[in-house]
Parts: C-alpha cells; structure tokens; sequence
C-alpha cells in the first residue's frame, strides 16, 4: 500500500481531533462583516440552534436527569452501590496506565519523527494514526482473538496463570489502543516547531542524553505533552466500545464508568444512570475548560535559543 | 524543516526501537491476530460469514446512517464555522467551546441523554410523537446520535480555512463587479468544498465505528437496526470469534480505504488552502 505517498512529508498533519481554533481570537476584521443585517442574524440564530440544541441541550439533560430527585438522591446513587463505587475505582486505576503507556510511547515517537530523517518514517507517522480509523468494537475484539483461552497466547498465558481478557489488563491494553495516537500526536508538530538548536548546543557542551531530556526537551514541550494527556485521558476514562468487547461485563468486577452507565440504563435505574453520567459529563466539561486554556500556550512561539543574541 | 545527523542527537536506536516495539504490541500484532483469525475460514465460510444476508443489512445500514449523519454535518457545520468566523455575537467564545463538546463526552453518555431526550415520553420526543415522528428506537435514532459524534469535525476542518480566506479575494470579485451570489460561488465554494469534504470524510469514517452512542439509541434488531459494529459484538457474545472477526475484516477495509481518502482530501485542502 502506498500509504507513503498520501501524506504530506512533515509528519505533522492537521489532527482531525484538537485543531487549533482559529475562530478564538475574533473575527479578523469588520468589515468581513458586512453581510446584511437578516443575513447576519438568521446564521446566528440558526447556529445557537444548532450548538444549544445538538450540543446544550443534551448536558443540560444529563444534570438536570441527575439531580432530578434532589441532591441527596444523587449523593446516595453514586456511593450507595458497591458496582457503582467499584466502577469508578476500576476507571481510575485503568485510564491512567493506559495514559502512561501512550506518553511514554508518544514522547519516543515524536523525538524520533521530529528529529530525524530514516526510511520508513512516513509509514511510521500513517500507522501511528492507524487506530483513529478502527472502530472502538473491532479494537477490543483484537484483543479477544489475542488473549482468548482457545488462541496460542491466550491458552499458554492462562497456563501460567495470567488473566488479560475480562480482567483489568485487557481493559488497559483496549484502552490504550483506542487513545494510542492522542500523546505522539500532539507532541510531533510541537517538536518540530522547536527545532533541534537548542538540543545540539547542549549537545555540543557536553550534556547527556537525560540531561538533555530533562533539562531542555521537556521543559520545551511541556504543554503539548499536558495537553496531550488531558485529551487522552478524556477519552480513556470515557471510552466504551472497546472496553465493553473486552471485559466481559462483570458487574463489581470489570465494569468501568461508561460500561456500569449502559447496566443501569438496561436495568432500569434511569437516575442512577444519569447520576453517574453525569461525573463522566463533568470530566469531560473539564477537560474542554483545560484545553482552551492550553490551547494558547500552545501557539507562544518557542523560547529563545540558546546562543540567540 | 530537515532532521539532524544520528550522531548529533542522542536516542535514535532507543526511540525507534521503542516505538516500533509498542506499536507493534499494541496495535499491529492485535490487528494481524483477528486478520489471521479470519484467514483460518475457508473462502466459502468467510463469504457465509462476512456476507450473509444480516452482515449485508448491518453494512448497509451502517453506511447509509454514518453518510447520512456526515452530510447533515456538512450543512450544519459549514452555517456554525461561517458564522463563528464572521460574525461577532453574545456568547459566541462559549459556542465554539460547546463545539468541541462531542468529542470529550464519553460516547455512552451521549446514547445515554439521546435517548431519553427523544424517547416517546423525552423533552423533544414528546412533541415529535404526535406527528408521528419516532426517532429512539429507529434508524432515524442512530442518524441522529452520530450527528452529534461527528459535529465538531466539518466546523473544525472549515473553521481554519474560512478563517484564512483572503478577504481581498472577496473584495476584488466585488470591485470586479461580481455581485454577492456570484462571489459566494466562484470564489468560497471552491474554497471551501476541500475542507468540507475532509469534514465529511472524517464524520463518516467516526460513525462508521461507531457503537456506545448507537446502542442506546437504536433496538438494535437485526437485518432493521442493527449496525455492523453492533453485529460484531453478537457474533463474539454467541463465541463465533472467527465469524466476528470476518465482518471486522470487512469493516476495517472500508475504514482504512477512507483513511486514504482522507489523506488525500487533506493534501487537496492544504494544497487550496495555501
């Protein structure tokens, strides 16, 4: 496959996912907006309909659903049940692994895209990407041909006594799958940005490899690094699909967030659902406020270089 | 931008060796495993499995409501990104915040909250029903919940090139004595149908995959609403693993063959958008 000559030799492609908003600092100039006056006000209309219809009135729902029986109710719903409460603590053990894993692998990968040249990079970047194109269910089945007791690995792991599938591990390995781009990609465009001149005159004093990387790399990325981590974890501690496929739907076992979200709801507990939707929706409102505030960090320009004058 | 010499920077062999290793763990093994799982069936069980009657609905309903919901997406993206570009407005930093909204919230409180806003008895499904307009439960249902998935990416893909259009492109078709109508379509619709159609390329391609909104939302009923995402979960849960994986294969092919499409629709915005 010539995935090669698909995309542009950068390696740092436009994210489908975060892009920069351009819009935030205000249209460019007024006179961009002399549409008419019932032009004007009919698009603003009909685009506070959409985004407040498509996107506001569903989270005005989730609170309004989750708080419906007052706030006693909600507090009860969200620690009275030992599933529930098992839930969020499997989510919080199960999306930072899977966080940590992407960032170690994310900061690895764009050291090497954005500082240097070798055959195959372009490939590399492409199939870096690859996992954004699998649907959520088709990453966790993966891993259950992978891991089933039936299959090589699955029979000699459980053999000698190592549960992946419908155990913790699955679930951080689907996980991972599913937000394996968000880190590397976040971090190749900033690495580039930077360029290596400040790298190569520590080099040229004699800093080491960790020095190097404690001292200069990092700190130079470091918000491109947060910025990739809140987007990961957003969709770590969210996902669905893929967990669902490979944990086996164990209630106080292997249900995360999300999963014990859908019981309730096939169960009936409407309130419960909502109560514990709404945690997910807070997260998630969170992770938009840091990501506005991030986003302009993120086009400062680079600190000056070293020997700069 | 060019890269530096392997000898001047340190980490090449580790960071390549590394990243390889990871990948191939987590993505390119798992991959090649349900591949290898679909190749055990004969080419006659792979057909019976990947084609049968219920995976050739599944497909077709997967397509048409992931295309259909995309190219709503075009039409309401292309009126949000114009007008958060041009227009000042109350709230409007607060509107483009809301945009990004899909993407962060856990798809299954989406399902979740679509459901029960349009359910017969819902806040909005209450006054579709008397007009006869159901919407949970249908494929109408599974349009709409991947509506919302896809939202943010035909906004965010027009948003930078409408944001980066030549104002003095519009004003010299003006002083050229092109009028409104006529400005709009020799000089922004060329413009903006590249970044438009990555848009609607990455919609389709999200809701393609797409499963913890749709299931929710849809009664999931095979060969009626039953999406190929939602048939492969019932093949593993009756352990036709080798079955599942068959349709996986297929799916995959239409995802990776849009992937392409998507990096060339890329190029081509790039290209136009200067």
């Amino acid at each position: 496959m010539a995935v090669e000559t698909l995309i542009p030799a950068s390696g740092g492609r436009q994210p489908p996912v975060p892009v920069p908003d351009p819009g935030a600092d205000g249209p460019r100039s007024p006179d961009r907006a002399a549409d008419p006056w019932y032009v004007r006000y009919a698009l603003v209309g009909l685009t506070l309909l959409i985004v407040g219809g498509l996107v506001g009135l569903p989270l005005v729902a989730v609170f309004h659903h989750a708080l419906a029986n007052g706030l006693g109710a909600y507090w009860h719903n969200l620690t009275a049940d030992p599933d529930t409460r098992h839930a969020v603590f499997l989510t919080l053990m199960v999306a930072p692994v899977a966080v940590g894993l992407n960032v170690i692998f994310g900061i690895a990968a764009a050291w090497v895209i954005a500082r240097f040249r070798f055959p195959g990079r372009t490939i590399l970047t492409t199939l870096i990407d690859l996992p954004f194109s699998v649907s959520p269910v088709v990453a966790g089945l993966v891993f259950v041909l992978l891991f089933s007791p039936t299959g090589p690995l699955g029979g000699w792991l459980r053999d000698n006594g190592f549960q992946v599938l419908f155990a913790p591990p699955g679930l951080v390995l689907a996980t991972a799958f599913v937000t394996f781009p968000f880190v590397a990609r976040e971090l190749i465009p900033v690495l580039e940005a930077i360029g290596p001149e400040e790298e190569l005159a520590a080099r040229s004093l004699g800093a080491s490899g960790w020095e190097l990387f404690w001292r200069i790399t990092l700190p130079n990325m470091k918000w491109g690094l947060l910025y990739g981590v809140i987007l990961c974890n957003a969709r770590a501690m969210g996902e669905f699909g893929a967990v669902y496929v490979v944990s086996g739907r164990i209630g106080g076992r292997t249900d995360t967030m999300p999963l014990r979200v859908e019981k309730l709801f096939q169960e009936y507990n409407t309130p419960a659902a909502f109560g514990l939707a709404s945690v997910l929706t807070l997260l998630a409102l969170v992770t938009l406020v840091a990501k506005v505030l991030i986003e302009p960090r993120l086009r400062e320009k680079p600190p000056p270089s070293v020997g700069e004058p | 931008m060019t890269g530096v010499s392997r000898r001047a920077l340190p980490g090449f062999g580790l960071g390549l060796g590394y990243t390889v290793f990871y990948l191939s763990a987590v993505v390119l093994i798992p991959l090649a495993a349900c591949a290898w799982k679909a190749a055990s069936l004969s080419p006659a069980e792979f057909v019976a499995a990947a084609w049968s009657d219920r995976a050739r609905a599944a497909y077709t309903l997967s397509l048409w409501t992931a295309a259909a919901a995309a190219a709503i997406n075009v039409a309401l993206g292309l009126v949000v990104a114009w007008t958060l570009v041009r227009y000042e407005f109350p709230f409007r930093r607060l509107v483009d915040a809301l945009v990004d909204v899909p993407l962060a919230l856990p798809t299954a409180v989406a399902g979740l909250v679509y459901a029960s806003l349009y359910a017969p008895n819902g806040w909005v499904g209450q006054y579709l029903e008397p007009l006869g307009i159901k919407v949970a439960y249908t494929e109408y249902g599974i349009v709409l919940v991947l509506v919302f998935t896809g939202f943010p990416f035909v906004v965010r893909t027009v948003q930078p090139v409408l944001a980066d259009l030549d104002a003095e492109m519009e004003e010299a078709a003006a002083v050229l004595g092109a009028d409104r109508w006529q400005a709009f379509r020799r000089v922004l619709l060329p413009t903006l149908i590249p970044p438009a159609l990555t848009g609607f390329a990455l919609a389709f391609a999200r809701g393609l995959g797409e499963y913890g909104s749709v299931i929710f939302i849809s009664s999931n009923m095979p060969y009626r609403t039953e999406i190929a995402a939602v048939l492969i979960v019932s093949r593993l849960e009756e352990y036709a693993y080798a079955e599942a994986a068959a349709i996986a294969v297929v799916l995959l092919a239409m995802s990776f063959a849009l992937l392409a499409v998507i990096n060339l629709l890329e190029r081509w915005t790039q290209r136009h958008g200067g």
